[in-house]
């Protein structure tokens, strides 16, 4: 119905637009069955084209329909565009569509995840290329593609949930690719199991809107929330088991554990699933039931505390990790936490800002990284790198980029994005100034390593073999570029001029109907160029101290790490997280399973009744075996004996018998 | 004198000899080793039961009776020659015409 709408105002203003949302999944799907199904039959060259064509579709598809669609529908009323393809549940008072919604909060994360995932397609190119696997990495990446794309333009929980579990199961996939490696394998477990954790969060959310609302569908719920009286009590409980779930897609303490593990993948995969996309999830998923979050404060300022104290927490982590991708990889959990804390500050644009110039900033380090692990051969420890700027001269220029994005200077994409979260968080309320002050100690600590990375790798005189074994491809250089500029000038989407001045409101404006606009409270314009100056301040201090400590006197952190022995170790083993969860709850969950579950439940209690069932049968039929055996004159004596039962119940008149039988006993007991 | 032939026999004479007969029958095929015996026990019990349909036909001037009869002797008569091929085969195959010993399906 939406759609004949949308047609008809369209034809008002002189040109048509189809709306077909469906296709948008659709390509990569269908890229996933042909290179599935046939892949391993098929020339390289073919399934190469099959995937970049299936991912390039649908990003095309956004860039030309999305933003005219948004804006069409926006022109005519004020609401989403929705496309309903018909029922899918209906049991009782349970209606659930197949619907998709079609806003500026999931157009602006299509085409992060449509355009990010086609330049992680083109660069896998070259990575992947002289891969076993080639075809089953292109369609696990198309079937990641088709599952992200079908989360984003979800119209209800359920849809969403669909698209959720996908995305865990390409990630599942592609993290354990190299599955011939013991460690792939687990890592790919690690993923999925403590995904489970959140995923119960979010169904027990859903269950319970449900239950309370009686609808999933995001628009209803808003519709319903309207309404005075939902504040507090069970809006909470559905908003932080939903939290939860968020908290497990987007590694965020305590579930952030599988992140670090997942680097176990592909670079590429990395970058794309657990840096670009998949991980943001639970942000959009957050500002897509923002509604819920608005209408419980105390959700809110858990979903700001869980996501400034992973920020700090995989920052401190992410201080002393020896191999590349790890580095990058709490990096990446801490600047999800950079987004929570936006989100837990009700600056939904903020941390979508954020998610967005993070996407390009993060894929653009994370595919430098897989650039110089391609071209020395597979080396990933920092320490035996060094001095690659001469030999990886434009991997050198986009990881310069990456790293000075990430790290928040003007005039690249992070500073924009860092920046509005950190203003947002500074103002809201009696907790904003320490929210913002672990934010900025985060930053500082974010310049810190990342320009760790980049004079241990990069600068310096070379360690260990770092020739290059490989030239690296176009199909590799070609996105890095791409990104790079992306990361320079992704953060100018924030900037608008109005009454002479610029501000940076540009991006929450267009983000404002699906997200709700945020009141800044005391906020202005000097406030907010003052954090910038300070956020820009421990940046470049952060910078000064890497300098110091990796680049003029290369004994320091060794120094440091003798004067503070306790600390070091406790970082470098990760706050022992792994080992307490390995203790408190892998040991337990291990021997409940072996010794009551095992050895009582399933020996005992399922053997023991399945060897009673079978000895009852056993049994009886050694019995009844007996009666057929084959002598015909056996037979031919029960058929007469049954006969003659037969006669006797039918002929004898029992009640009178029995009547007469009973006479006879009073009689004798009368004499 | 007259009177005594003039009388009918009582149907429960019938009716009594049929349940002897069929007793035989019975008797016979449990007891009988022999195959044909128990083949000749068979048809007694037919025929006891022939006798009973006939009892009851003419008790009550219904023809349906007798014709059940006809149709009986009809089977017992094709029961008989396939029955005896049978025992011709089964006689062939094991030398043996002793019921107690033909007791599995296969050789």
């Amino acid at each position: 119905m939406t759609s004949h709408q949308t047609i008809t105002v369209l034809l008002h203003h002189g040109f048509i637009i189809y709306a077909h949302l469906w296709l948008i999944p659709l390509a990569p799907f269908v890229g996933f069955l042909v290179n599935g199904l046939f892949g391993r039959h098929l020339p390289k060259w073919l399934v190469t084209t099959v995937a970049l064509l299936a991912s390039l579709a649908s990003f095309l598809y956004v860039v030309v329909d999305g933003p005219a669609l948004v804006s069409a529908v926006a022109l005519k009323a004020d609401a989403p565009f929705v496309e309903t393809f018909g029922q899918w549940i209906n049991i009782g008072t349970l209606h659930v569509d197949f619907i998709f919604v079609l806003d500026e909060l999931s157009l602006v994360m299509l085409l992060v995840v449509t355009g990010v995932g086609f330049l992680i397609h083109v660069y896998s190119v070259g990575y992947m290329g002289d891969d076993e696997g080639y075809a089953r990495y292109f369609s696990y990446l198309n079937l990641f593609l088709f599952f992200m794309t079908l989360l984003v333009l979800a119209g209800n929980a359920l849809v969403m949930f669909v698209g959720w579990e996908g995305v865990g199961l390409a990630s599942y996939l592609l993290i354990g690719f190299w599955f011939q490696k013991t460690s792939a394998a687990d890592a790919g477990k690690k993923a999925f199991i403590v995904n489970r954790i959140g995923d119960f969060g979010f169904l027990i959310g859903m269950f319970l809107l449900l239950a309370n609302f009686g609808t999933l569908t995001f628009t209803e719920i808003a519709a319903k929330l309207a309404y005075p009286g939902w504040q507090g009590g069970v809006v909470t409980v559905i908003a932080l088991c939903l939290l939860l779930g968020a908290a497990g897609k987007s590694a965020q303490l305590p579930l952030y554990i599988w992140l670090p593990d997942a680097m176990e993948g592909p670079t590429p995969v990395s970058a794309l699933i657990h840096a670009a996309t998949m991980v943001t999830a639970g942000v959009y998923m957050i500002a897509r039931t923002h509604v819920l979050f608005d209408h419980s404060p105390f959700a809110l300022s858990v979903v700001a505390i869980v996501g400034a104290a992973t920020a700090l927490f995989a920052a401190t982590i992410g201080l002393v990790q020896n191999d590349i991708k790890r580095v990058l990889a709490y990096s990446t959990i801490s600047q999800l936490g950079y987004m929570f804390l936006g989100c837990g500050v009700a600056a939904y644009s903020a941390a979508i800002f954020h998610l967005v110039t993070h996407a390009f900033f993060k894929a653009l380090l994370f595919l430098a990284a897989g650039s110089v692990i391609h071209s020395i051969g597979g080396e990933q420890d920092l320490h035996k790198m060094g001095g690659l700027w001469r030999r990886l001269p434009v991997t050198f220029a986009v990881t310069t980029v990456g790293v000075l994005a990430i790290a928040g200077f003007p005039p690249f994409a992070g500073f924009f994005s860092k920046d509005a979260i950190l203003y947002a968080a500074y103002l809201q309320g009696a907790n904003g100034k320490a929210l913002w002050f672990v934010g900025l100690v985060t930053a500082l600590l974010t310049s810190f390593y990342m320009f760790r990375l980049w004079y241990l790798a990069f600068l310096g005189k070379p360690r260990g073999e770092t020739a290059p074994h490989h030239s690296t491809p176009w199909s590799m250089l070609g996105p890095l570029t791409i990104l790079a500029l992306l990361s320079i000038c992704g953060g100018w989407i924030g900037i608008e001029r109005s009454a002479g001045w610029i501000n940076m409101e540009r991006f929450s404006g267009f983000l404002a109907p699906a997200v709700g606009a945020r009141a800044a409270v005391g906020g202005s314009t000097q406030l907010e160029l003052m954090l910038s100056a300070a956020a820009v301040a421990v940046a470049l201090l952060g910078w000064l101290l890497a300098y110091l400590f990796y680049r003029q006197k290369s004994t320091l952190p060794a120094q440091l790490a003798d004067a503070l022995p306790g600390g070091y170790r406790l970082l470098a083993n990760k706050y022992y997280v792994d080992e307490f969860y390995g203790a408190t709850l892998v040991k337990p969950l291990l021997a409940i399973s072996t010794y009551f579950l095992g050895w009582v439940v399933d020996k005992a209690l399922l053997g023991g009744a399945a060897w009673l069932l079978g000895g009852v049968a056993t049994f009886s039929g050694a019995l009844l075996q007996r009666w057929q055996s084959g002598n015909i004159r056996s037979y031919a004596a029960w058929l007469a004996a049954g006969a003659a039962a037969v006669l006797l119940f039918l002929v004898v008149p029992w009640p009178a018998v029995l009547a007469s039988l009973s006479a006879f006993h009073l009689g004798a007991a009368g004499h | 004198m007259n009177s005594f032939l003039a009388q009918e026999v009582p149907i429960s004479w019938y009716l009594l000899l049929s349940a002897v007969l069929f007793s035989l029958g019975v008797a016979g095929f449990l007891i009988k080793r022999n195959l044909i015996t128990v083949f000749m026990s068979i048809e007694l019990m037919l025929n006891a039961v022939n006798l009973s349909f006939v009892t009851f036909a003419h008790e009550w001037h219904a023809v349906k009776g007798q014709i059940f009869v006809f149709f009986v002797m009809v089977v017992a008569a094709a029961e008989a020659a396939v029955g005896l091929a049978i025992i011709i085969a089964v006689f062939r195959a094991r030398a043996t015409l002793a019921v107690d010993r033909i007791d599995l399906m296969k050789l």
